[in-house]
């Protein structure tokens, strides 16, 4: 179980992370999400006991980090935004590394590397450089060091970026499976990634939590979520859009698309109402052609938007300090 | 100190596992060899020691261990991969004696392979070898203290040229001050203990006791407290500029 309470860390007058609290529990897969820069990495950081907060405790697995890092750090796997590695280093020995800082026991190193490397199937380039691997491998060993001690809690920032497809579906599959006696926390920005993989989703932007429950409500949250959308064959009919609106429990009707030749509208429920069978009973009595109907399930990407843009900063001063110029400035 | 073991393996492992380190046991060869037996005047001198060897040896460190020790902390924060070596669960302590001690044992290995100058002088004549012992104690200490700096220094710069640099002109004062000419110089216008006890801070100063083959513990504890203080900085220095 993972335990934040109040966590707070400010980068000179960058308030990064903002009296931030969450509870993860064992067997839930929590999804951060948040714009770039909203404090997902720098939440993680702290979390896995590299950044050290400026107000505010966590506790992993009934450690407290600030009191007693080393056995926090002992629960957890994690793998660091962009997966560093010692690129002079193989997979084989990047893990034995590992396996020896993790204090594994010398016996059992070598199975639990095959394991790793089994999981994420880097038998391949077991013996290769580091440096010499593309980027998707390169992510994948990072995977393999998170979970080769098997660890009870995950922290994965962003684990499926500068993957291919087919090898983001096998890293979801090996999350789910994993899932079941762990506490796994992974940021992204698919939102879709969200609701293949997460039973919870917790959005934050700037430092803030903005929302947090089942991937689920943060649909049905979508102004979208319960419209119908209806396409006729060609044009729309004349009457339709007028008939429409004036059924029971239609809120509104708009257009589905901008232009003068309408090919369909959707209908805006009234709050709570579901409206499929009075738009499909009213389409057949008067006989419509019609080429597509269906519900909306709401749109993710919609309610990011309406969530994330509420508190947005109308355009950053020059006073605070921006990203590209923090990255410019090398300090000595 | 957890995590000294594991972090002083992986480090001998980049050591001996890149080209870069052979070049650089060879160019330390050469140039020991170079200033010895031609800068030293070994033949004329008709004396079997390695006095020359050793007067040498505080010099070429100026130069090869900040090359050694700029990469120690630089790169590991520049790739990022301090985040990594950090969430593990090692000590912060144990992750900057571990890194200084691989260091310091290549530069152990590199003066073993020295001892062929040994070997030599023990054919041409009759050497006082616990002097040429203390020698080496003395060029071992010498080293681990330039690295204790280059280890500091490291940790305060990404930039492996800045550290080289920074660590090169730490180096150079802490040796000078120890000097005759310049101890000379600030005699002109300082009091006499503070000139004593800028003497005392020298690495030359002490490195010469030792190298005398006069075993004073003050001069050992002097070179050990000295890398314990400076690593002490190190971990304070890393734990203020890992995440920045
Ligand atoms: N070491 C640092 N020094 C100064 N500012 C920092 C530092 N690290 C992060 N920040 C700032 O803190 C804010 C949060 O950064 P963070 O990396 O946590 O964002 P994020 O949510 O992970 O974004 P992304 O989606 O782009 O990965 C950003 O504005 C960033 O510029
Ligand atoms: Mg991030």
């Amino acid at each position: 179980m993972i335990e934040i309470q109040h966590l707070s860390k400010r980068f000179g007058r960058l308030q990064a992370v903002d009296d931030l609290s969450l509870t993860v529990l064992p067997g839930e897969v929590l999804g951060f999400l948040g714009p770039n820069g909203a404090g997902k990495s720098t939440t993680m950081k702290m979390v896995t006991g590299f950044l050290r907060p400026d107000k505010g405790s966590i506790v992993v697995q009934g450690h407290d980090m600030a009191k007693d890092p080393i056995a926090a750090k002992a629960c957890i796997g994690y793998l660091p935004e962009g997966a560093p590695l010692y690129p002079d280093m193989t997979p084989q020995t990047l893990l034995r590394f590992a396996a020896r800082a993790r204090s594994i026991p010398a016996e059992k190193q070598a199975g639990a590397i095959d394991r790793a490397i089994g999981l994420l199937e880097l038998e391949g380039v077991r013996h290769q450089r580091i440096e010499t691997l593309s980027k998707g491998f390169k992510r994948r060993v990072g995977l393999a060091q998170a979970i080769l001690h098997d660890p009870k809690v995950l922290i994965l920032d962003e684990p499926t970026d500068g993957l291919d497809p087919n090898q983001k579906d096998q890293v979801r599959e090996l999350i789910r499976s994993m899932s079941a006696d762990k506490v796994i926390v992974l940021s992204t920005h698919i939102l879709e990634e969200v609701e293949a993989v997460c039973t919870r989703a917790a959005i934050i932007s700037e430092g803030q939590l903005r929302f947090n429950g089942k991937p689920s409500e943060l649909r049905e949250n979508s102004r979208y979520a319960g419209a119908v959308e209806l396409r006729f064959e060609g044009q729309a009919p004349a009457d339709s859009f007028l008939t429409l609106s004036n059924l029971p429990g239609v809120e509104r009707v708009e257009a589905l698309e901008e232009s003068d030749y309408h090919q369909g509208w959707r209908l805006f429920p009234k709050a709570g109402t579901p409206i499929l069978h009075a738009v499909s009973d009213h389409v057949r009595s008067h006989g419509w052609q019609v080429r597509d109907m269906h519900v909306d399930r709401g749109r993710l990407d919609d309610v990011f938007r309406e969530i994330t843009r509420s508190g947005m900063a109308p355009s950053p001063r020059p006073s605070q300090p921006q990203p590209a110029q923090a990255l410019a400035q090398e300090e000595v | 100190m957890r995590g000294m073991s594991v972090v002083l393996r992986r480090e001998l492992g980049a050591y001996f596992g890149t080209p870069v380190a052979y070049v650089f046991l060879m160019i330390f060869l050469v140039l020991t060899g170079a200033v010895t037996w031609y800068l030293g005047n070994f033949y004329e001198m008709n004396q079997a020691d390695l006095r020359p060897f050793f007067a040498y040896h505080p010099v070429l460190y100026l130069a090869l261990i900040p090359a050694l020790s700029m990469r120690m902390w630089a790169e590991e924060r520049r790739s990022g991969t301090v985040e990594s070596l950090f969430t593990l669960p090692i000590t912060m302590g144990g992750a900057v004696v571990g890194k200084f001690l691989a260091a310091w044992i290549f530069i152990g290995v590199a003066l073993l392979l020295t001892t062929t100058n040994w070997i030599s002088v023990a054919f041409l004549g009759e050497p006082d070898h616990g002097i040429i012992l203390a020698g080496y104690l003395g060029s071992f200490l010498m080293a681990g203290a330039y690295l204790a700096v280059g280890s500091l220094v490291s940790a305060l710069t990404k930039n492996q040229v800045i550290a080289f640099v920074l660590s090169l002109v730490a180096c150079l004062t802490l040796f000078l001050v120890g000097q005759a000419g310049v101890l000379e110089f600030f005699g002109l216008f300082l009091p006499e203990n503070i000139v004593d006890w800028f003497s005392s801070l020298s690495l030359y100063t002490h490195f010469i006791a030792i190298s005398k083959g006069v075993l004073d513990p003050r001069d050992l504890i002097f070179f050990v407290s000295l890398i314990a203080l400076l690593l002490y900085a190190n971990a304070v220095a890393i734990d203020y500029t890992k995440a920045r």
